[in-house]
């Protein structure tokens, strides 16, 4: 089965070969490295840039204002941050031109921590990116999503930012990507060699096209108790859960958003509806956190049809992820406290 | 290459024409050729009529907003000697085989010389549903051309120098001549995203068919060139890159013309960018934050009319006729933008997402 990196990997080939992609660019995502999580690998249009992020967006931009498509990557979402103001204008665009510009263009970057990677390669970037309206932005939780997801983010008018979990990018998914062949096959393929690479080449499989609409949830796992909606690293995290919290004799149904805008209401507010409670859970941190949104919104709309206040759960509000597990961990939700939070909604009574 | 040539700098001390060259009437017009550069008198006056206009359009925006029609004014007057010329320079059309235009809030005598009706700017400085640049929703001077290559306009100062990268990028692998032409002010020149462009586009092997200008008016707001800058010249940091740069004095149109002519003529054949500043007046101050009251400082609109009389290029009655004739083309756009509909306050969902798609999370 394909990891993340590599299902990143096999679409933005899909979309050189089939989607009119000319550039994927950033820094250290040419050779020889193909980007610092691999996920670059190999790719015919894939360049080096210097190291400026403020270059970065404004040539995705003006890339964009040709009507080509292309993918830049910011390497660590960390970095994002003095591009916000270009982030902006990217979003407002098409709407303060009156409709005269789209920028169709994909912005990937890895989001969250997970890898031990302190203060400066742990933010999150979600609840940021839901206060940048006119993009579509979505993260995946599977290779199989982040394959489907990035097609669609290619092929979308708009501008999409694709956040990675960098965490889950070297993870294996559970089930074959549309044309993957098998495991070591793949890695021999595709996977650049170590050491010297210069007369490299992949060899790529013969990927199919596949998409995971934008703006569509995915039902994980269905249950009748408790509405568990979350996205990227934590959707692993609950799916373990809940997975306890069956053998313990509880429904829970586990939906992943995998689009934070615009984001798929219909979905969360049936499910919502059926289990009369909800527990939003993301590692972005808590005050003005989106999952408030979306708590707001479930309060809003479905308040006499609740059997309990809806619940939110993200990242400690501080300064930053701290290097030692023991505080990372203390930083982020982690399974504990998940069911605890969980355990106390489905143990409420109105 | 890098090449500087720097021009008389002061913009009060444009260059006259020598007297010696206008002795005779009867030679004057024979003459003025040679002392316009070799401009034809047809372009002369072409570019002068488009500089009063460009002018007038300015100066009716800003009655517009003194007389409470409009809620802001920012606009171009002092830099129709270089903007009018850059506007007939450009290869006009859409997408990457026509020149891309990313333009600061100065471009009127641009967009003026590339054949911008009156009306367009009155209707965006009246934020009408009529104005096709924005819808209504952005300041004067802020338009939008895509038919033209004329990308958005916005009110961070340096935010086009990144962008222009990318339609530079695609240009110089699908194109053989078309460019990309990037403007700003020199206080915008300090901001990262200039520096950007410089790295940018002199990538070895990647150099990118880029026209950067600086409209250096010696100001940022009320703030001096001279107590912020270090570099006797903006210009100057483009060497550092082995950019082919040049200062040339923005004030006299025909200097503008033959230069950028011969600069945009270098970026089509070579492919690579050049830096160009051009010293320029900032005749209405910056924007009606600061009053829009005239200014003492050099009118290039006024000196050139003076010189092309001077060499009997035109005719003082003519110019009269023209400043009248252009001031009530303006009148009559704002009586007619008066009575156009103001956007609707449903629209302010429209274009959300390309396409019609629903931005509105309240619809999802």
């Amino acid at each position: 089965m394909a990891n993340m990196a590599q299902a990143v990997r096999m679409a933005l080939h899909y979309g050189e070969e089939h989607l009119g992609v000319r550039d994927i660019f950033g820094q250290d995502v040419g050779a020889p490295l193909g980007g610092v999580f691999t996920a670059t690998q190999g790719l015919k249009y894939a360049w080096n840039t210097p190291l400026d992020e403020r270059g970065i967006v404004g040539m995705a931009m003006g890339i964009a204002m040709t009507g080509e498509r292309c993918v830049a990557e910011i390497q660590f979402c960390d970095y994002i941050f003095n591009t916000i103001d270009l982030l902006k204008i990217a979003g407002n665009t098409h709407w303060v031109s009156n409709g005269n510009y789209s920028l169709p263009f994909v912005l990937k970057t890895p989001v969250g921590a997970g890898i031990r990677g302190s203060i400066y390669h742990s933010h999150s970037f979600d609840a940021w990116a839901s206060r940048l309206p006119g993009w579509k932005v979505v993260m995946p939780s599977t290779p199989v999503d982040a394959y489907g997801l990035m097609i669609s983010a290619i092929e979308d008018p708009n501008p999409v930012l694709f956040l990675e979990p960098k965490a889950l990018l070297r993870v294996k998914g559970q089930e074959l990507l549309p044309g993957e062949p098998a495991e070591k096959d793949l890695k021999a393929m595709i996977d650049a060699p170590i050491g010297d690479r210069r007369h490299w080449k992949p060899k790529w499989p013969k990927i199919e096209e596949f998409r995971v609409p934008i703006g569509e949830a995915k039902i994980v796992r269905e249950g009748t108790e408790l509405t568990l909606v979350t996205y990227g690293r934590h959707v692993t995290f609950c799916g373990q859960v809940v997975e306890e919290l069956e053998k313990e004799g509880h429904s829970v149904e586990l939906i992943d958003l995998r689009t934070i805008y615009p984001y798929d209401w219909k979905t969360l507010k049936a499910s919502i509806r059926k289990t009369r409670k909800v527990l939003f859970v993301n590692e972005d941190t808590e005050v003005t956190n989106f999952a408030e949104h979306l708590s707001y919104r479930a309060t809003q709309e479905l308040f006499y049809e609740l059997d309990a206040a809806p619940e939110v759960m993200a990242g400690k509000n501080l300064p930053g992820i701290g290097l030692h597990p023991n505080l990372e961990d203390a930083s982020v939700p982690q399974n504990a406290d998940i069911k605890e939070t969980a355990l106390r909604l489905l143990r409420e009574r109105p | 290459m890098a090449r500087t040539q720097t021009s008389s700098r002061s913009k009060k001390k444009v260059p006259k024409p020598p007297k010696k060259s206008v002795p005779q009437k009867k030679s004057k017009l024979s003459s003025a050729k040679n002392v316009f550069g070799g401009l034809s008198l047809d372009q002369l006056r072409h570019m002068y009529e488009l500089m009063v206009k460009s002018r007038v359009l300015e100066e009716r925006l800003i009655k517009i907003y003194k007389a409470g029609g409009a809620y802001f004014w920012i606009g171009a007057p002092g830099e129709e000697a270089f903007g009018v010329p850059l506007g007939l320079l450009v290869d006009k059309g859409q997408g990457p085989n026509h020149d891309y235009l990313h333009l600061h809030y100065r471009g009127t005598p641009t967009l003026m010389a590339m054949g911008m009706p009156m009306i367009d700017s009155i209707r965006l400085i009246m934020n009408k549903a009529t104005d096709t640049s924005t819808g209504g929703r952005n300041f004067s001077n802020h338009y939008c051309y895509p038919a033209w290559n004329v990308v958005p306009v916005s009110s961070p100062i340096e935010v086009q120098y990144a962008q222009a990268l990318g339609t530079a990028h695609v240009q110089k692998r699908l194109s053989k001549k078309s460019l990309t032409v990037v403007t700003g002010g020199d206080a915008g020149s300090a901001e990262g995203d200039f520096a950007s462009c410089l790295i940018w586009s002199s990538r070895p092997g990647n150099e990118l068919p880029l026209l950067i200008t600086v409209q250096n008016n010696r100001w940022g707001i009320s703030t001096s060139y001279d107590t912020q800058h270090g570099e006797k010249n903006v210009a100057d940091r483009g060497k550092a890159f082995g950019i082919r740069t040049c200062v040339i004095n923005g004030n006299d149109p025909v200097e503008s013309y033959l230069r950028l002519a011969e600069e945009m003529d270098y970026i089509r054949k070579n492919r690579k960018p050049v830096l160009l500043e051009a010293q320029v007046s900032r005749l209405f101050g910056h924007s009606s934050a600061s009053g829009a009251n005239p200014v003492d400082e050099l009118d290039p609109v006024r000196e050139f009319e003076q010189r092309l009389l001077r060499a009997g290029v035109i005719k003082s009655d003519a110019a009269k006729e023209l400043w009248k004739n252009s001031e009530e083309e303006a009148r009559l756009a704002q009586e007619q933008v008066k009575s156009e509909p103001a956007p609707e306050s449903s629209s302010v969902w429209d274009h959300f997402y390309a396409e019609g798609e629903n931005g509105d999370w309240r619809k999802f």
